[in-house]
């Protein structure tokens, strides 16, 4: 049975060893100047890169970040300093629920609520989507890594005279930083190879663009648009941009490992 | 806060002020962050509400028939969501059927029996399976698992099994099977990690009782330590039935999409993120959309319901302790 259990375990990280090898070995060989310096050219003919949609993921992702991190942090620090009673049992409690929401939901909510009114596809409608995925996870995530940080530090803090806030912020924030950094790093790699939020939102471009109340091409959406599209080439750099994609969100992820790495370490 | 001392001896200066949270600063410390935290709840007042009036045109419509009808025709204005609920449900438990011995085998290998040096990197590499983005798993599941299945793993299935209704017909590839098997590798790393915390939580007296009456280490595990967190293992479990339900990208490249109830695993399905996905950009008429709004009403009210589930068995493990909230 020892053996069973053990060859389960092999298989889980076969598959892992298999994707990623398959995304390397199809993927790798257009990995080349044009791929990441030029914008798709038309449907059948050979050629192009993915420009746009890197720009665009940097774009729309750097935006639901800039969005959500401020919210999903003050949400966390409020459950952990003050989330004792009955608004922070519920704001807990929805903070759940809204973390198991179905991505494609989350979609055509920020459909009717920002593409619908401002009638036309947005980078903007895309990275409040993805900021709505990502506050739940990172308040949690907050919340968790402040209540780490020692009652003794807090008393510390107050008994020197340090207002509450100042408290907060400066010695329970700053003591649990790199703990709060990790979670931001791991909902922003979350969000980062997300599609479904952004078919009806961000919608894709076949263009450069920059515009953030213009609908944007990103990645994810170009994987998609590839992979079951009819042509070779787009298979091919389907698997490019996969790579590229794929990379990007395990860079992410070793970060935020890194980064809980360095207070475990610094706390020995 | 617990952590105001009580009896301030003889302390006459201002500073107390600041401990009992006079300060005006503090006040608008706690306000802001109270107004931010509020945007959570105000958020999903907001998302219900605006699924619920979005739907309500087919609501009205088709009452509960939308449930358990088949018929689903854009051009006459008929919808019935019953392929696709079929389909959810049929995709999500045929993936738990593949990924939860997988899952299990895997956590119970890693907190019992893995030698030390091996715990942590497996459990990461595991982990790992969660972060690659659904599309990517699409695209793999495209290109290399439809091959896989129809080359080697169909043929010996159908020799063996093809007389009963679940392997009839031609396998072209895009099927039911195919959208489970994608569907089984993604919720493996989030029923492992959180079964992970649950055997952990175990107390070593149940594990040290059991062997000190003579069990081998496996009936160890299988007697005393594996019932012990039957709970939390089935929160687990139902955590990842909650992700399989409302998986979109990598289903909707691989199950099909096909509106059709038939028990053949080899034949195309369709489950309801996968409609919204691929029919929402597409939906002409007013009570089309609404019919689309209803299917996402359905698909988040059924999610809610059971990540709920999972939240309240895992936490009758271990109260108190934050078992598996990291993956969850």
């Amino acid at each position: 049975m020892t053996g069973l259990v053990g060859l389960l375990s092999f298989l889980a990280v076969l598959a892992l060893v298999l994707i990623l090898s398959d995304l390397v070995m199809r993927g790798a060989s257009s990995l080349d100047w044009n791929f990441f310096t030029r914008n798709p050219v038309p449907a059948g003919e050979a050629g192009g890169g993915v420009a746009n949609a890197i720009v665009g993921t940097a774009i729309v992702v750097g935006l639901a970040a800039l969005i959500g991190l401020p919210i999903g942090i003050g949400t966390g620090l409020y459950l952990a300093e003050y989330g004792s009673g009955r608004v922070g049992w519920i704001v807990r409690f929805v903070a759940d629920v809204l973390n198991g929401t179905p991505s494609i939901v989350v979609g055509i909510f920020a459909w009717t609520w920002l593409v619908k009114p401002m009638g036309h596809f947005s980078a903007l409608a895309g990275s409040v989507a993805l900021a709505v995925l990502m506050v739940p996870m990172l308040a949690r995530t907050t919340e968790e890594m402040v209540r780490l940080v020692p009652h003794s530090l807090r008393e510390a803090a107050l008994a020197l005279g340090y207002p509450r806030w100042r408290t907060s912020l400066r010695v329970i924030a700053r003591t649990a930083l790199a703990g709060i950094v990790t979670g931001c790093l791991v909902g922003i790699a979350r969000v980062a190879g997300e599609t479904a939020p952004l078919l009806f939102t961000a919608l894709g471009n076949l263009n450069f663009s920059t515009s953030i109340l213009q609908p944007m091409q990103t990645l994810s959406l170009q994987i998609y648009v590839y992979a079951t599209g009819p042509f070779d080439e787009w298979h091919r750099l389907a698997w490019a941009a996969a790579l590229v994609l794929m990379g990007l969100v395990l860079l992410l992820s070793l970060a935020a490992r890194w980064a809980i790495r360095q207070r475990h370490g610094a706390a020995r | 806060m617990t952590t105001v001392p009580l009896e301030p001896v003889a302390a006459p200066e201002p500073r107390w002020q600041a401990l009992r949270g006079t300060n005006v600063a503090d006040r608008l410390y706690r306000g802001v962050l109270t107004a931010l935290a509020l945007t959570l709840p105000l958020l999903l007042i907001a998302l219900v509400s605006e699924l619920a009036v979005s739907a309500w045109p087919a609501i009205r419509h088709f009452g509960f028939s939308f449930l358990w009808t088949s018929v689903w025709d854009p051009v006459a204005g008929i919808f019935g969501a019953a392929p696709m609920i079929f389909g959810t449900l049929a995709s999500s438990l045929l993936a738990l059927v593949i990924a939860v011995p997988l899952a299990l085998g895997v956590s119970i290998y890693l907190t019992e029996f893995a030698p030390k040096w091996l715990r942590q990197p497996v459990a990461f590499l595991v982990e790992l399976l969660a972060a690659i983005p659904s599309v990517v798993y699409g695209l793999w599941g495209i290109y290399v698992l439809i091959p896989f299945l129809r080359t080697v793993v169909v043929p010996p299935l159908r020799a063996a099994f093809g007389w009963t209704p679940f392997l009839s017909g031609v396998f072209y590839g895009n099927s039911l099977l195919a959208g489970s098997v994608i569907l089984a590798i993604m919720i493996v790393p989030y029923i492992a990690a959180v079964s992970r915390e649950v055997l952990l939580a175990v107390p070593v007296s149940q594990r040290e009782a059991a062997l000190g009456m003579g069990a081998t280490r496996w009936e160890a595990v299988w007697t005393a330590v594996v019932p012990y967190g039957r709970a939390g293992l089935i929160g687990a479990v139902i955590l990842g039935l909650g992700r399989a339900l409302g998986e979109t990208m990598a289903v909707t490249m691989l199950i099909g999409n096909r509106h059709d109830i038939g028990l053949s695993v080899l034949q195309p399905a369709y489950t309801m993120a996968a409609a919204i996905a691929n029919e929402f950009s597409e939906a002409t008429t007013d009570l089309y959309l609404s019919a689309l709004f209803e299917v996402g009403l359905i698909l988040f009210v059924v999610t809610v319901v059971v990540n709920a589930l999972a939240r309240l068995l895992i936490w009758r493990v271990a109260r108190g302790t934050a078992v598996g909230s990291r993956a969850l």
